[in-house]
């Protein structure tokens, strides 16, 4: 690889201290890597970048700019069917994330602790969720809500969602197991037996020492249940129905028919939430780091 | 460490009862009966008898959907290769950059990939089609290359012609790399980041150029790394729904479009059962074939 | 129970010395391997008790047994007098500080320390207060709201022992208390530690791997190896007097050689040995073998080091016969250790013999040097002679 660009900087630089030249592993300082980590970046967030700039554009084909409004917003914010599907769909990442991380928490305790005949098969049973095709999942549910276990309609909100709760509550939990299982196994056992030691009984060793020990990778739980709750498309467009839209699904069926500014506005407002969690995630995980 | 069951029983009972009921009712009894029906077929408009027959294995079998099960595999194959070819310079990148850039770089990869997948669909959509900005960056170089053949005396170039690029399978192919992208970076990024740097230093110090380094020092070593991100890239693009749907046309169809429509269309539930449950058992393939080369990966080592 | 600070702390041990544990032929055996065998012993109130060993010899599986963390296969456990082997450890008058110390990370050090308390049901003001003494017994006082992470290994150690003691148990159990310091700190803690065991009187058993911690620190030790007990005996008598090679080479170095008892009287013994290329002259006699074969040990300080002219007669000890407890040799090697000098010196079986000299002086070091002709002699009553 040519180190002709670090001499050029070093001889601009002249007499002031120069960058030291690049040494033979920093891949990242010589320009070939330096153009396709661009190249990729530009790949990545242009679509969504113009995506999101176009959501201010005044025109309703959306080609070329003319001009900053803010009127596609209105129209998104006005949009009663799709302010309802947003309604509905966090709530239903609100309950399912509640559950999930319950179910998570308590799998991975299982796992973690016990020993016990079957042990495997139950481990590989909980990975299927994880591991096994969207499509699959979601039309097992439709089977399942439509003929083993219809699900009452005309059930008032919230109760309506139900179905898609608990299609949601079944492929979140195992990523919650997985996410606390390895958070357990940073677990020193003495913390434990010391608290037996001090004369805490079973329940209150785990409520006094292992839950705290926890909470990190429940926080990080919850936090990925309720995102991939809030995103999910292919399992909720089963098991919903014309009265329980969720957002995503609304979005679909919008894209489908047309192609306005005006999903490009609800589209950028759930990049903004999403990001915005993230960013709370990132923030609470680097909290948790110091302390623990 | 472990204690066994019998220990606690309360306790044991108590933890992995709640989750483990709920899988059971909520998981593999869907599935149980998903297969149930797979062995069933249409009895009048809205009964399906669960006669035990084969028929639906045997339809699925047929060339026509023989046919988009290879397309599907093949075009996710390619997806997977490509997202190997773009990603393994940005997980190398990555791995040697300062410390400090370490997290922010990770970050901007995965930023795209906690965004929704039906926006950044979507977003394709914009960029693909003929008025699209794939369509317009061409038409913009063309026009530029237009103007440079002109000036030097040999003519304009014909007007431009603006591809037809949505709706079919190249939108199907460059939606899914770019979907799964991010995914193929992190695992390699993992591998990679484990990797002994002094192996490096000595394959270099010994007179080995640095494309020769990579290839036959880095490569090998990253192994474990590659084949975890292969997975976790081909089985969701293999599944895929949305990116055909949306972007895709007649004849670029992957069989989770072919599923659903049995489902929601066609209205032929046992079939689309039978369907599903053959995705499933490529899918495991799938994984088998990981975990033998997982392994092989490993023992080389040794 | 009288609650005042004079409650932690108590005169010393009474006259009479009061078995406070009590081990009988306790087996443990995990799977078919048995990590504690046919242990029988008895530790006294008052005092402070090491379990010594190379690590696997079983003293962790000891002390775990005692603390309710395991169960043992075969024999009793009596604490006060009471078979224990079915308390678990919350029920047990017994407290452990860890070897990770296992501080709380998400409580602060007042609520660590109280913790124990807060189980037993005390109130929040009495457990505040007791906390308090506590905290103020190992010298952190003031430190209650501190959170672990802001404290150093030393200090969180403190906390630990704080945590254990406030419970005033029968029996405290320490693992390894001193290994994860640094040289200097583990020299402070153990002064600070056998003063503590003094000053609260309650019965300490300690786990270490250290020798000198267990000498230094111990009113008595255990030796293990595989499993078994070797000897139980005073640091004094461990190093002075052990009862077999392994404890001779395990505490401290030592010089072992083979012979044969050829004179075994009341008030003397000979033992010949080739390979020492002399006899041992010891002034008492050896009890137990006649004739048989035995092993000398010799601890190097106890040799004399002179320097031997060519052709000089044999050195004369004064409290043995002539050519008895007297050797040639050559120095072979040396290292320079500071305070003493350690010598290799090899005599006519081929043999090198490990010698440590003081340095009384500023230039002792200079005495002797490579290649050296010396005479090594030692009194008739440095030798230790084993029998297994």
């Amino acid at each position: 690889m040519s180190a002709l660009p670090s001499l050029r900087i070093a001889k601009a630089a002249g007499g002031a201290p120069k960058a030291a030249p690049p040494g033979p592993l920093e891949y990242l300082r010589r320009w070939p890597l330096q153009v396709w980590l661009l190249g990729v970046t530009v790949f990545l967030y242009a679509p969504l970048l113009t995506l999101m700039a176009f959501s201010f554009n005044d025109s309703r084909r959306n080609i070329v700019w003319n001009g900053f409004t803010l009127k596609y917003y209105e129209k998104a914010l006005g949009n009663e069917s799709l302010i309802e599907a947003l309604g509905n769909s966090l709530t239903i990442a609100f309950v399912a994330t509640l559950i999930s991380v319950v179910l998570g928490a308590l799998a991975a305790v299982a796992l973690w602790r016990f020993r016990f005949p079957g042990k495997l098969a139950a481990e590989g049973a909980m990975t299927l969720p994880i591991v096994a095709p969207e499509i699959c999942m979601g039309v097992a549910m439709l089977v399942f809500f439509a003929r083993v276990l219809p699900w009452p309609s005309g059930l008032a909100w919230p109760f309506n969602l139900g179905a898609i709760i608990i299609a949601h509550v079944s492929f979140c939990f195992p990523f919650v197991a997985v996410v606390v299982r390895a958070r357990l196994a940073t677990f020193n056992r003495e913390l434990e037996e010391a608290a037996k030691d001090l004369g805490a009984s079973e329940w209150r060793t785990f409520v006094d020492v292992l839950i705290p020990h926890m909470r990190p990778a429940l926080i990080a739980g919850a936090l990925l249940a309720f995102t991939l709750s809030l995103d999910d498309f292919v399992i909720t467009f089963f098991t919903s129905g014309p009265d329980t839209v969720t957002f995503p699904v609304k979005v679909y069926s919008m894209v489908r028919f047309s192609v306005t500014p005006e999903v490009n506005a609800a589209s950028t407002l759930l990049i903004v939430v999403t990001v915005a969690l993230t960013a709370i995630a990132l923030r609470l995980q680097r909290l948790e780091k110091t302390i623990a | 460490m472990e204690h066994h069951w019998k220990q606690a029983k309360g306790a044991f009972a108590a933890a992995l009862a709640p989750p483990g009921l709920w899988l059971a009712l909520f998981f593999l009894l869907p599935l149980g009966a998903m297969w149930l029906y797979s062995f069933g077929e249409n009895a009048g408009l809205t009964e399906i008898a669960l006669s035990g027959t084969f028929a639906n294995y045997a339809r699925a079998l047929e060339p026509l959907y023989l046919g988009i099960f290879f397309k599907s595999l093949a075009v996710a194959a390619l997806v997977t290769g490509l997202c190997l070819l773009i990603g393994f310079p940005v997980a190398l990148a990555i791995t040697f950059a300062p410390d400090r850039w370490k997290p922010w770089l990770l970050l901007l990869i995965m930023l795209p990939f906690w965004t929704n997948l039906l926006i950044r669909t979507y977003a394709l959509i914009a960029v693909l089609r003929t008025e699209g900005y794939l369509n317009f960056t061409l038409e913009w170089l063309w026009n530029a290359g237009s103007w440079v053949t002109s000036t030097l005396g040999l003519g304009a170039l014909p007007p431009f012609e603006p591809l037809a690029l949505l709706h079919t399978t190249f939108a199907v192919v460059f939606g899914l790399v770019y979907v799964h992208l991010p995914f193929m970076v992190l695992p390699l990024y993992s591998a990679l980041d484990r990797m002994d740097r002094s192996l490096l230093e000595a394959s270099l110090d010994l007179g080995a150029g640095h494309l020769r380094t990579i290839f036959q020092v880095v490569v090998p070593l990253a192994g474990a790394g590659v084949v975890s991100g292969v997975i976790l890239t081909l089985i969701p693009a293999l599944g895929a729904y949305l990116t055909p749907d949306l972007l895709g046309g007649p004849d670029s169809q992957m069989i989770a479009n072919v599923i659903e429509r049995q489902f929601k269309r066609a209205n032929d539930w046992p079939f689309g059962a039978a369907l599903s449950f053959l995705l499933m058992y490529l899918t495991f393939i799938a994984i088998a074939l990981q975990s033998l080369a997982g392994r092989r990966t490993a023992g080389s080592r040794r | 129970m009288p609650d005042t600070l004079d409650a932690l702390t108590r005169p010393s041990v009474a006259a009479t010395p009061k078995t406070i544990i009590r081990l009988e032929n306790v087996t443990k055996r995990f799977g078919k391997v048995a990590a504690v065998e046919g242990v029988s012993l008895s530790i006294q109130e008052g005092e402070f008790f090491a379990l010594l060993g190379p690590s696997g010899c079983g003293k962790t599986t000891l002390l775990r047994l005692l603390a309710g963390f395991e169960t043992p296969t075969e024999g009793k456990i009596l604490i006060d007098g009471k078979d224990v082997a079915a308390l678990p450890p919350n029920k047990r008058p017994v407290n452990m500080v860890f070897q990770s110390y296992a501080v709380f990370p998400h409580m602060n050090v007042l609520q660590n320390v109280a913790y124990g308390l807060r189980v037993e049901g005390v109130g929040a003001a009495e457990r505040a207060r007791r906390a308090e003494e506590a905290l103020a017994l190992v010298q952190l006082e003031g430190y209650g709201a501190r959170t672990p992470d802001q404290l150093s290994g030393g200090q969180r150690q403190r906390v630990a022992l704080a945590r254990a003691l406030v419970k005033r148990p029968r029996v405290l159990l320490l693992d390894e208390p001193l290994s994860a310091l640094d040289a200097k700190l583990r020299d402070q803690m153990r002064t600070e530690l056998t003063a503590l065991q003094e000053k609260v009187g309650v019965t300490f058993v300690m786990v270490t791997h250290d020798q000198d911690e267990a000498l230094a620190m111990a009113t008595r030790c255990a030796v293990m190896h595989r499993g078994v007990l070797q000897q139980v005996a005073a640091p004094v008598d461990l190093y002075e007097f052990p009862n077999s090679r392994f404890v001779a080479d395990f505490i401290g170095s030592v010089n072992l050689f083979e012979g044969k008892l050829s004179v075994d009287e009341q008030s003397h013994a000979v033992i010949e040995s080739p390979e020492a290329g002399a006899p041992f002259y010891l002034d008492h006699g050896v009890t137990g073998a006649s004739g048989a074969d035995v092993w000398v040990a010799l601890r190097p300080e106890k040799i004399e080091l002179r320097k031997r002219k060519p052709g000089e007669a044999l050195f004369k000890m004064e409290d043995a016969p002539e050519g008895a407890n007297v050797v040639a040799g050559v120095i072979r090697d040396l290292s320079y250790l500071g305070s003493e000098t350690a010598y290799e010196v090899e005599i006519a079986s081929g043999r090198r013999v490990r010698v440590l000299r003081s340095n009384l002086t500023r230039w002792d070091q200079e005495d002797f040097t490579w290649e050296d002709e010396v005479w090594l002699s030692w009194h008739a009553c440095s030798p230790a002679v084993l029998l297994s």
